[in-house]
């Protein structure tokens, strides 16, 4: 490897650095565990006679039921306090963005979706909001609206299972039972409207692929109501709970410095007391039209994370009940013939429609040269879509800056100090989603 | 309805981006919210404005302001023949893992970066998929005991 120094130091005094980020930069290299795998051993191969090390590596995982996936830790322990960790993922890598440049911008969506398939309508979200910057086009206000009232279902079901998983990691089986059971809700609503319950291809470039179904403000009336009360249920179960404060109050801490420094968004930047949601800091769709308040803790351990989810479950539902009141009339999908296909009436009646159909599906449409980086806040964090287009009907490049990928970073600071019972809740509160961090 | 895709963007020599990334920390961008890179061999004709040279790969740095809510975007141009950068790991330390990405998938290589190994793909593995000289389906499918083909 070349190590060119020449090119590092550049124009820049190094002594500009504040003393802040030189205390966390060696704090990076403290909690995180940089040792090649060729370095384990076996068994038996260990020198127990040795008396100069106390501290013992041991693996957590990929298989490990409470990894959320196929996390692999490698936990240096001191004793029960784990004193560095070592993350290795890849082993959910499907090379995705690889895929997608293969892909139309029309398929470009299902391949998006399979990302956090926690919260797949924020990844196709994103990803159109990309594909319309570049092209260009003006959303009609319906369709803008509608993808307003999904992502919101999409934080309240995101949330919901993380409150049933990080319940499960904590042993309150019951917590498990309900999360789950709440989250049926909201699947049933996304099977009526898109058709699936995962994976739903439903947001694409251009608006949505359908119009809600009849009778959306009951069901979504009635999510909104059964989901509300029940979250105070949640609260009588474990916020006030002796053993769930015990286990969680002060346990994963983080600062606001650490947390920016390592980039982390999301739940975890909010419980350090940065009030940074993008949904209010730079709003996107008509989220400056609604009424909400960003969820901020105190002190970064894993109950704020803990009661923010919990009360962006309630905020989801005022931002849900808005939606559904000032749901606007019109078109789902941009009008513009270059970028939707004729509807399917005109194909019955048109052979210019019937053509036009089936070359928006077979070639897809033609995204102007560019490149953009958009954002959106999901449940996890920022997530990211850089699109670099050379002016063909697929991606030329399609990064995505996956929440979970950046927000696993800060994992092996959170463990540092603390036991490694405690692991399994804190490896919970990043909520990390392989597909997304492996992609 | 606003755009959030309005950032500004700055296009820093190879020898400067260290320094550029530098500014734009003490100017206030708090936080490095993605590192990427791409690779221009299929598509060498892009727009760039006047005085920068188009090479084969571009490392992308996006830079976020939380105190002036804006973004900034560094595109760096990285040659072919020498792909290395210095690292930012110095600056922000969350660039950790995304420098790991690029050098794994794309081959270019960051110079002071604390652990430059491969993150996503297997150790041994030969190669960096996302340029696009690598073929999709180059690799036949590896089921050890699979039986010959039919």
């Amino acid at each position: 490897m070349s190590d060119d120094l020449s090119v590092a130091t550049g124009t820049w005094d190094p002594k500009e650095t504040s003393e802040g980020t030189q205390e966390t930069f060696r704090d990076a290299r403290s909690a995180v565990l940089r040792l090649p795998e060729s370095e384990g051993k076996d068994a038996g191969q260990i020198d127990i006679e040795r008396g100069d090390d106390d501290t013992m590596i041991i693996n957590m995982g990929p298989q490990h039921p409470s990894t959320h996936g196929v996390l692999r830790l490698m936990l240096e322990l001191d004793g029960e306090v784990v004193v560095r960790t070592k993350p290795i993922i890849g082993y959910l890598h499907t090379g995705m963005e690889k895929t997608a440049e293969e892909l139309t911008y029309v398929q470009g969506a299902t391949n998006v979706t399979r990302m956090d398939y926690l919260s797949p309508l924020h990844n196709e979200l994103c990803f159109s909001l990309a594909v319309e910057a570049l092209l260009g086009v003006e959303l009609p206000a319906r369709a803008v609206w509608v993808r307003m009232l999904l992502a919101e279902l999409d934080r309240l079901c995101s949330h919901l299972m993380w409150m049933a998983t990080n319940g499960m990691d904590l042993g309150s089986t019951s917590m498990m039972i309900y999360g789950f059971r709440e989250r049926e809700m909201v699947l049933n609503f996304y099977e009526k409207t898109t058709g699936l319950r995962m994976n739903h291809n439903f947001i694409r470039p251009g608006g949505t692929a359908a119009d809600l179904p009849d009778g959306w403000e009951d069901d979504i009336e009635v999510i909104c109501d059964t989901i509300l009360a029940r979250s105070y249920e949640y609260d009588e179960l474990l916020t006030g709970q002796p053993i769930f404060r015990e286990r969680t109050e002060g346990v994963g801490a983080i600062t606001a410095e650490q947390a920016l420094a390592l980039s982390a968004t999301g739940p975890i930047l909010r419980s350090t007391g940065v009030p940074w949601d993008l949904r209010r800091t730079m709003p996107y769709l008509a989220y400056d039209q609604v009424e909400f308040d960003v969820i901020v803790g105190t002190y970064g351990d894993n109950f704020d994370r803990y009661s923010i989810r919990l009360n962006e479950i309630r905020e989801s539902i005022r931002i849900l009940r808005q939606v559904r009141d000032a749901m606007p009339l019109g078109d789902y999908r941009v009008q513009d013939r270059k970028v939707t296909p004729p509807p399917r009436g005109r194909i019955d009646e048109s052979m210019e429609a019937l053509i036009h159909h089936f070359k928006v599906f077979t070639e897809g449409f033609r995204v102007p040269e560019g490149e953009v980086y958009m954002t959106v806040e999901s449940p996890r964090g920022e997530l990211g879509c850089y699109l670099v287009s050379d002016g063909s009907s697929k991606p030329y490049r399609l990064h995505v800056r996956g929440p979970s990928f950046v927000n696993l970073q800060s994992l092996p600071h959170l463990l540092q100090g603390g036991l490694v019972a405690d692991a399994v809740a804190v490896i919970s509160s990043v909520d990390p989603v392989m597909g997304e961090v492996d992609r | 309805m606003t755009a959030p895709s309005t950032a500004e963007i700055l296009f820093p020599t190879r020898a400067d981006y260290y320094g550029a990334v530098a500014n734009q920390r003490a100017g206030g961008c708090e936080l490095c919210s993605d590192l990427c890179a791409v690779d221009y061999l299929r598509h060498p004709g892009r727009p760039l404005p006047d005085g920068v040279a188009p090479e084969r790969f571009e490392v992308v740095v996006n830079l976020l302001s939380l105190s002036a809510r804006r973004r900034v975007r560094l595109r760096v141009q990285v040659p072919e023949s020498d792909p290395v950068v210095p690292s930012l790991f110095d600056l922000y330390p969350g660039t950790d893992a995304m420098e790991r990405e690029v050098f794994d998938l794309m081959g270019i290589r960051f110079a002071g970066h604390p652990d430059l190994t491969r993150i996503l793909m297997p150790d041994d593995w030969e190669g960096h998929p996302l340029r696009k000289d690598y073929g999709v389906g180059r690799v036949p499918v590896q089921f050890k005991e699979a039986p010959g083909p039919r």
